[in-house]
């Protein structure tokens, strides 16, 4: 009733290949862009800005780039965390380097960064698969950390290594400060917003394309991919690429934006790579709305418990951090058992229904 | 994800409208996690101070206070989300007992213009209150901590550490690694070497810093570590036959649950602090009107152990800042910065501390505009085996030693971060 595809006629094939081909979901997406464009930011507030909104957009972009590399292109990844670190600690010494840099420049160039490093940790996955490339990648992980820590050129020689983001602006002509004490929150959202929109449609538009479609053949069966003319070493390598300029963004983001001071060995720890892991895991493999999904998921679920045990039912701060564990982790185990494709399949799932629905036959 | 938001939404509106008229002490604590069994002790003796405060005398200066406690299990993002949703409540003073925390919440604190007080943790150079207006460290930071221990091993050597090498045992964080720049300058000025090893998050894996130091068995190991690893580190220091008496702790190091398991193997193990220990008048108060009545934040089991003590001496400062400050500007309904203004003005001295039920907990210090961080004294005291002996009276550190690197560091934060000098006459 609500949503059917009844006198949405396609009249080109650009019109037919497009990425909501059905006129009530492009319409859901509009207006979710401008809500998330318009609306949000004039009613933002610091808590909602800084505590639920800003992760979420964060981790969706780290969680969209382990997807291209695990969920698309099969090579299962542990070194989101790493890789995240990269990012940060190139903004760390752009951003000190060259002080007159704006944000945007920053962080693209973070993310090509991370790219570079990514793809030469991704040089193993040419002769390794599987859990073996997952080991690899875990050292890729362990090791950075402890680079980070060691190198007192990465945190410019502080005393404590630890880094901090100074004030700079959104874009060279846009003076308006996004990173620092002094930034406001819905300019610090629309920053983010602005990377999630641009790297999400870069990202749906990648793998529907031939270079998607190379991932996807190696995913399902390297050998056969390379009888019919895939290149593995280019597309793998193109996965890695992309999957880390994309964790690369989403780390100097965490750093710049989100937390302003970070320690390596904390944030962009191994619990950080099996965050996203988990992230993409419940959202869906091989999915862009599962990233976001699972992003929400796992950033927005423990603030929600937090809020409802602790403020709505008076619970003890303690009891109720216990509590989380328990209610994520046995949540996380239900999604797994009643749908093991990840919230990506119950969402669409629920939109065949309701295709059909009211009548079902 | 929509409804999710929606819920979080309608309940943070019911949940967020503040009851007004009361004294807010935000207390970021951790009882869950790796860290939980320092961050225990410490709220529950910040929460039951405040407890007292409203049972005994009605609050302060007559009005309450209230501890709203916020669980961060000492991780910086939880931090930031606690810090978002505990400011719109009116907080007075951030305590958030993490140095990671610490570090975010300087600028954030400082634009917002709320007090921030990192009692013995958090950023060394904050002692600069020139620079850092907001942040305040009394009455004892890292650096000092490091002077005070050198300055106590100094005396038991005659004056001389030269040719003596010392093993630094830290955590691998913002905190342990805070006192590194001290002991490399002293080490330079008083001939010894030093060794820095580092242990990981969560600082139960310990094994191979322990070969090392088994293997070149430096005279002294100083340890920077918190939580687990302490526990941990004082029982390879057993099974590694380190002597005991040279083994020395910080102040975050040294309290009952970190010894506690390995008993009387661990007497002799030393460590800084700065509270005194033993018997006070307030305890048998916080017994009466807060545990025996039922209110007590913890199970009461804490009450007097090391890290309880020093959670009620945080909370007895911030009390004596709030009242200071209802004091100066006239009114019982402080805000921030009245309680900022006060924190810069305070006295703590040994008749204040008297009259609080806690006589000589702490050093007698003055904060003044340029100078947030108080004497920098502590005491050493020692493990028996059975319980904590206080060895020392307070030690003062080398102001010489640590004033330079003080300013050279908050002067380079100054440089990043175009910040003036605050105070008018300096």
């Amino acid at each position: 009733m609500l949503y059917r595809e009844a006198g949405d006629f396609s009249t080109t094939y650009s019109q037919d290949n497009q990425t909501f081909p059905i006129r009530f979901d492009r319409m859901g997406y509009y207006f979710a862009l401008l809500i998330g464009a318009v609306v949000i930011p004039f009613l933002i507030n610091d808590y909602w800005a800084n505590s639920l909104l800003i992760p979420f957009l964060i981790y969706a972009i780290a969680a969209i780039g382990l997807n291209i590399l695990t969920g698309y292109c099969g090579q299962v990844s542990l070194g989101t965390g790493g890789f995240m670190a990269v990012g940060a600690y190139t903004s760390y010494k752009l951003m000190t380097a060259f002080p007159g840099l704006d944000m945007i420049s920053i962080t693209l160039l973070s993310g090509f960064m991370t790219a570079m490093v990514g793809v030469a940790f991704g040089l193993p996955s040419l002769r390794i698969k599987g859990f073996y490339l997952a080991v690899a990648t875990l050292a890729a992980q362990f090791f950075l950390v402890w680079m980070f820590n060691k190198v007192g050129w990465f945190y410019n020689y502080s005393a404590s290594g630890q880094i901090s983001a100074p004030e700079r602006d959104f874009f060279y002509f846009i003076n308006l400060p996004v990173t620092g004490p002094n930034a406001e929150s819905w300019v610090k959202y629309l920053f983010c917003f602005l990377f999630v929109f641009v790297l999400s449609w870069v990202a749906r538009n990648l793998t529907r394309g031939s270079v998607g479609r190379q991932w996807m053949a190696i995913r399902d069966m390297d050998i056969a991919a390379e009888i019919i003319g895939v290149n593995p070493l280019k597309a793998k390598l193109t996965a890695f690429a992309v999957s880390s300029f994309y964790v690369g963004v989403s780390g100097a983001l965490l750093f710049t934006v989100y937390l302003g001071a970070v320690e390596v060995g904390e944030v962009y720890g191994i619990t950080k790579s099996f965050l996203v892991l988990f992230m993409i895991i419940i959202g869906g493999l091989g999915s862009i709305f599962g990233s976001f999904a699972g992003a929400a998921f796992m950033v927005l679920l423990p603030v929600f418990l937090k809020l409802l045990l602790v403020d709505g039912l008076s619970f003890d701060t303690a009891l109720s951090a216990h509590f989380q564990f328990v209610i994520v982790g046995a949540l996380i185990m239900f999604f797994l058992i009643v749908e093991p494709h990840g919230l990506a399949r119950l969402w669409s799932l629920a939109k065949e229904k309701l295709r059909l629905w009211p009548f079902p036959h | 994800m929509k409804k999710l938001t929606i819920l979080a939404l309608t309940s943070a509106m019911v949940a967020g409208t503040p009851a007004m008229a009361d004294l807010v002490f935000p207390s970021l604590s951790y009882r869950t996690g790796p860290y939980a069994a320092g961050g225990i002790p410490f709220a529950d003796g910040y929460a039951d101070y405040m407890t007292l405060l409203n049972q005994r005398d009605g609050g302060i200066g007559g009005v309450e206070t209230r501890v709203v406690e916020c669980e961060t299990a000492y991780n910086t993002e939880r931090g930031v989300e606690c810090y978002e949703s505990t400011r719109g409540e009116g907080a007075l003073v951030y305590q958030p007992l993490s140095t990671g925390i610490t570090y975010q919440l300087i600028p954030r604190t400082t634009v917002d213009g709320i007090p921030l007080h990192t009692m013995g943790y958090g950023r060394t150079s904050a002692a600069n209150g020139n620079i850092f207006s907001h942040t305040f460290n009394y009455p004892a930071n890292y650096w000092d901590a490091a002077s005070v221990i050198i300055n106590q091993l100094l005396e038991e050597n005659d004056g001389s550490l030269e040719g003596q090498t010392i093993a630094l045992l830290y955590h691998n964080s913002a905190y342990g690694r805070e006192p590194i720049r001290t002991l490399q300058t002293l080490a330079e000025q008083e001939g010894f070497t030093l060794t820095e090893i580092a242990v990981d998050h969560p600082g139960q894996e310990q094994g191979n810093q322990w070969l090392q130091i088994r293997r070149e068995r430096p005279d002294y190991v100083v340890m920077w570590g918190w939580g687990v690893m302490n526990q941990v580190a004082v029982q390879e220091a057993i099974n590694t036959r380190y002597p005991m008496e040279n083994f020395i702790g910080n102040w975050w190091s040294g309290s009952d649950h970190d010894v506690e398991q390995a008993g009387a193997d661990a007497a002799g193990y030393r460590s800084l602090n700065m509270n005194r220990l033993g018997d006070m008048p307030v305890f048998a108060e916080i017994q009466e009107h807060v545990i025996d009545a039922g209110l007590a934040a913890g199970d009461g089991s804490n009450l007097g152990n090391v890290l309880y003590t020093r959670g009620m001496y945080a909370a007895f400062l911030a009390a004596e800042a709030a009242a200071l400050a209802q004091e100066m500007s006239g009114e019982s309904e402080i805000t921030p910065a009245h309680m900022r203004d006060a924190m810069e003005a305070l006295v703590i001295d040994a008749e204040t501390m008297e009259a609080a039920g806690m006589p000589g907990i702490g050093p007698e210090f003055a904060v003044s505009c340029e100078d947030h961080g108080g004497t920098g004294m502590a005491i050493m005291q020692q493990w028996d085996g059975e319980q904590w002996v206080t060895l020392t009276d307070f030690i003062a550190p080398d102001d010489s030693v640590t004033q330079p690197l003080v300013l050279e560091d908050s002067a380079q934060y100054a440089e990043e971060n175009g910040i003036e000098p605050q105070c008018a006459e300096s």
